[in-house]
């Protein structure tokens, strides 16, 4: 058994350099990506870049202080912190300020913070605290209850102050709940969902429609177990053919005019060019035009001349793939798998559920930012404004993700402690 | 514990994220690696290649004057693909143009090409463009690029210099060098002249960010070029002359024509009625090239090339030439003239009778010039009819009637000096003979010439048998360096012939028609012409040269149904004449008489 009280000997050093690598990328991506003439060191704190480092040295106290903080704290105080953060929540809707669109922030001087960032740790925390509690059985009703109140209320919170990307952010704990032992169906059912959703949109109720009525006549047929279930398999028709109506409906009476267009575009209905679609045209003209190995260091034009939208933050990854080319995003790409699959193969070592949930959980969070992010810079997915973990600029976003990290690292460095 | 099956669901997370990864690290590749339009398209968002249009090169008169330059002016253009949400009730009010104008003009642009730039608004004047400079910001997709057009001083010279217009498409698909929005010489001197004055376009690449603001040159410059302004033409013409000439045919239509014999130089070149070539500049050059189409009195045309006249008794003295130079007329060869009384053409002067061909020219003699005509054609002893008339007009030919003299000017007509098988299609083959075709010996009949044909003819006289083609360029690029391409043309005429016609025209001068309007210490040689117009009143001609000795000078002048060449041709020849040669006009009793007329309705 280690020595318990030298944290750093316990450490996953691993993490620790993929995160440090990751941070400083996007640190010289945020300088390329809105570098300024007049300012031309990266420490000038007048500008992102300088304010950047700021934040990364910030965060590396905060991380510092976490991997020093007793490990069993976080544990203990987890619905404590998520209280605290779904207060914060409801606070910012009443006197935040309103930046591009979102009342999300707290405006501190000329800092701002969203505690919507933090929220997703906290969360995390909380799932984590109660999955790890005893007599837990996912298959009772009231146990898949609490996680969904657990995640959905601050979801809703944040829907509510109109920021729709990290709403969504939530339902990324579905892989947590998926490990926990959550019916693989639903990960199916989920996946379904958004293909019958997609495909309603883009070729119309009345084909899906069909498709769907073909399919279960071929699936009536052709397999032997489903003929005995014929009452199952006409509910679920009649289940799929109701939601492919209302997801036309939904989209015609709930969606605001600019989430149309976007899905518009998308999906290709819309050629759009100069409204919506100028974002993730401009993002893929920039990676688009990238290369192999790129157009080199502040030789990238699209993000140079603003041609690409919220170029150090949303869209970093634009600067990625137009200064360094497919080399540079096979790079950034790699390491952010690197960095998931560490994370779950350390995971699934841990001895305390708490630990194991809240590295799900972690993962899942980060693999959602992932997923959206570079999704949308190359038109995979709609323009859905979550920042690429590490990488964009930001201080709230780093901290929060620097704590949700560190926290995962701490409680890593424990796992032989607590044996 | 369930957990052990469970823990097996890592392995599921773990496929989840490579097969996300796997799918961005093929997207990205795919548009990076393999799809080049990207690539292209990052171009086209940065780089704008704006053509540099150089400026087309000055016209200058044969004294240096400055007759023709250049102002600057501005083209809106266009990139529809980076245009974006506008203000267009604002952005039509900065350009003066209507909602419907500005989405038509759209269209077309995004018809042209939706990545290169095309006109939107030309040539805006310097003060639009300084209102407009400030809020361009505001427009991403617009940008100007500046551009030259005509302006002359003086309001003159309108068919001699012709005029620039954009070139169309049918000049595009002919000539590579030609793009949408060029300019082109389309008549005149910018035409003839258009490779000179044209100068090389030039290219910028440059680079612009997303509020269309310029940021820099694309790599140091490296492949841009600059434009080469156009070179400059000094002229032959004399701007005084020319203008002075254009004062004098104000009212009257018709024209005039000067030449300095020795060199063939055009001296002055006018139509009338005119116009103020800067009427043909820039916006408003469509709505004026309308109006001005549509006027009756024809300013657009340029007589003094295309408008084609019978000589008239200027003509008299050619035929004369072609009698001595054939033996059969001498200076001792006298007719008999029955004036009024006489057969088959009237006398329409008073005058001695027998004459010899001295004072035939002297006093305009119908009868004596149609009988020197008959002896040419009927000198059996030289040849057939048919073979004597053929020796005529090869003779008249080579004194620069009857076909285009090959001048540096666009649009030349040649006149008419009627073929032999002409006259077999209208009378049949040995159906005609001198007295069918009588009216020729006093320049009547299909005879036709242009007033330049006539200014040459009395060019040729000067030069005692000899022309060089005429032209208006002196010299391109500097002054003083002259052009030896155009040609010396020797007549068929022995020199000494001349000496004879030369004797009657200045006995014209002095004694005869013209006698009126002799200049003090200069002897003129000339003839007066009234010209039988089968399609109205007669046309007035004169045609001279001056001095006698040492001639300087050679004009024609042709006023349209204004009567007696002496009336009003005459005079104006002799102050134009005047002031060319003393600088002044001392005659102020006859230039007064000549100003303010108007002739035509």
């Amino acid at each position: 058994m280690r020595e318990r009280k030298n944290v750093f000997n316990n450490i996953d050093w691993t993490l620790i350099i993929l995160y440090l690598v990751l941070v400083l990328l996007g640190w010289v991506n945020i300088y390329a990506a809105v570098y300024n003439e007049e300012h031309k060191s990266i420490f000038d704190i007048s500008q992102s870049y300088g304010k950047q480092m700021i934040w990364i040295a910030s965060s590396l106290f905060l991380g510092l202080v976490i991997l020093l903080t007793d490990a069993r704290f976080f544990s203990t105080f987890a619905y404590i912190i998520y209280g605290l953060t779904i207060f914060s929540l409801v606070v910012v809707l009443a006197v935040g300020s309103e930046i591009s669109g979102s009342k999300s922030w707290f405006q501190i001087g000329s800092f701002g913070l969203q505690p919507a960032e933090f929220a997703k740790f906290a969360t995390n925390l909380a799932l984590a605290r109660f999955f790890s509690t005893q007599h837990i059985n996912i298959k009772e009703l009231k146990t898949r209850l609490i996680p969904l109140f657990l995640m959905g209320l601050p979801a809703l919170l944040i829907l509510l102050q109109n920021d729709t990307g990290s709403a969504l952010v939530y339902g990324s704990f579905i892989l947590v709940l998926y490990r926990m032992g959550l019916s693989g169906n639903f990960l199916l059912a989920g996946a379904l969902v958004v293909v019958i959703a997609l495909s309603t949109l883009m070729v119309g109720t009345v084909y899906v429609m069909i498709l769907l009525v073909i399919f279960a006549i071929v699936l009536f047929f052709f397999m032997k177990r489903i003929k005995r279930n014929i009452i199952n398999l006409v509910a679920l028709l009649i289940l799929g053919i109701g939601f492919t109506y209302s997801v036309e409906y939904a989209v015609e009476n709930f969606l605001g005019d600019h989430q149309k267009t976007r899905i518009n575009v998308l999906l290709g209905k819309e050629l759009d060019l100069r409204g919506a679609g100028y974002n993730v045209n401009q993002s893929k003209i920039a990676i688009g035009s990238g290369g192999l190995v790129g157009k080199g260091f502040l030789n990238g034009t699209q993000t140079k001349y603003n041609f690409v939208p919220e170029q150090s933050t949303d869209f970093i990854f634009c600067t990625v793939g137009e200064e360094w080319g497919f080399l540079g995003t096979f790079v950034v790409i790699s390491l952010f798998l690197a960095l998931l699959i560490r994370i779950i193969m350390l995971a699934e070592k841990q001895r305390s559920d708490f630990s194991r949930v809240y590295g799900y959980g972690v993962a899942a969070i980060l693999f959602f930012h992932f997923l959206i992010n570079i999704g949308m810079t190359i038109g995979l997915v709609p323009v859905i404004g979550i920042p690429l973990p590490f990488f964009s600029y930001g201080g709230s976003s780093l901290w929060a993700f620097t704590i949700l990290l560190f926290i995962f690292i701490k409680q890593d460095t424990n796992r032989n402690a607590l044996l | 514990m369930a957990n052990k099956s469970l823990a097996s669901r890592k392995q599921t997370v773990i496929a989840i994220f490579l097969v996300v990864g796997l799918i961005f690290l093929i997207r990205l590749f795919y548009i990076q690696v393999i799809d080049e339009s990207y690539t292209l398209s990052a171009n086209n968002n940065v780089l704008r290649y704006v053509t540099q249009y150089p400026a087309r090169g000055l016209i200058y008169d044969r004294n240096g004057k400055l007759l023709v330059y250049n102002e600057a002016v501005y083209d809106l253009m266009v990139i529809p693909m980076q245009v974006k949400e506008v203000d267009t009730t604002e952005f039509c009010k900065l350009l003066e143009i209507t909602r419907e104008g500005f989405i038509e003009r759209m269209e077309k642009a995004k018809k042209y090409s939706k990545y290169k730039p095309s006109l939107f608004e030309k040539q805006i004047s310097k003060e639009t463009y300084g209102y407009i400079e400030e809020k361009m910001y505001r427009f991403p997709g617009f940008f100007v690029q500046p551009r030259t057009l005509r302006y002359y001083p003086k309001p003159i010279g309108a068919h001699l210099f012709g005029y620039v217009g954009e070139v169309t498409q049918g000049i595009i698909d002919k000539n590579p060098y030609y793009k949408s929005g060029d300019y082109i010489g389309i008549s005149g001197i910018e035409k003839s002249y258009e490779d000179v004055l044209r100068g090389i376009k030039g290219m910028k690449i440059k680079m612009v960010d997303v509020h269309n603001r310029e940021v820099g040159s694309f790599q140091n410059g490296r492949f841009d070029s600059a434009a080469i302004m156009g070179r400059d033409l000094y002229l032959s013409i004399d701007g005084d002359l020319q203008e002075y000439g254009e004062k004098l045919m104000q009212g009257k239509m018709g024209s005039v024509v000067a030449i300095e014999p020795s060199s063939g130089e055009i001296l002055a070149f006018l139509s009338s009625p005119s116009y103020d070539p800067n009427l043909l500049v820039g916006r408003v050059r469509g709505k004026n090239f309308k109006l001005l189409d549509d006027d009756p009195v024809k300013p657009l045309l340029n007589r003094a090339m295309m408008g084609t006249y019978p000589p008239g008794s200027t003509f008299k003295m050619v035929n004369d030439l072609v009698g001595l130079q054939e033996g059969t007329l001498t200076l001792s060869t006298r007719y008999t003239c029955q004036g009024k009384s006489s057969s088959p053409i009237r006398c329409t002067h008073t005058h001695q009778s027998p004459l010899n061909v001295e004072v035939a020219i002297q006093q305009s003699c119908n009868p004596f010039h149609w009988q020197v005509f008959r002896a040419i054609i009927n000198n059996s002893a030289k040849g057939s009819i048919r073979e004597n008339y053929v020796t005529w007009r090869n003779h008249i030919m080579s004194l620069g009637f009857g076909h285009k003299l090959g001048t540096d000017l666009q649009y030349e007509l040649s006149g008419n000096i009627p073929s032999a098988e002409k006259y077999d299609a209208i009378y049949g083959k040995g159906h005609w003979n001198s007295m069918t075709i009588r009216s020729l010996s006093i320049g009547q009949g299909e005879i036709l010439v242009t007033p330049l044909q006539l200014a040459n003819s009395a060019a040729v006289m000067a030069n005692r048998g000899f022309y060089i083609v005429p032209h208006v360029i002196s010299s391109i690029g500097e002054k003083g360096k002259k052009s030896d391409k155009f040609q010396k043309v020797v007549s068929t005429i022995d020199p000494a012939h001349f000496e004879i016609a030369v004797e009657g025209m200045r006995q014209v001068a002095t004694l005869g028609t013209a006698r009126w309007y002799q200049i003090e210490g200069i002897t003129m040689c000339g003839k007066t012409g009234t010209a039988e117009n089968p399609h109205g009143d007669d046309h007035s001609l004169f045609m001279a040269f001056a001095p006698a000795d040492n001639p300087k000078i050679a004009i024609a002048v042709i006023i349209e149904n204004a009567g007696f060449g002496s009336k009003w041709a005459l005079p104006i020849a002799s102050l134009m004449i005047e002031k060319y040669l003393t600088g002044t006009v001392k005659r102020l009793d006859v230039e007064e008489d000549m100003l303010n007329v108007k002739l035509y309705q």
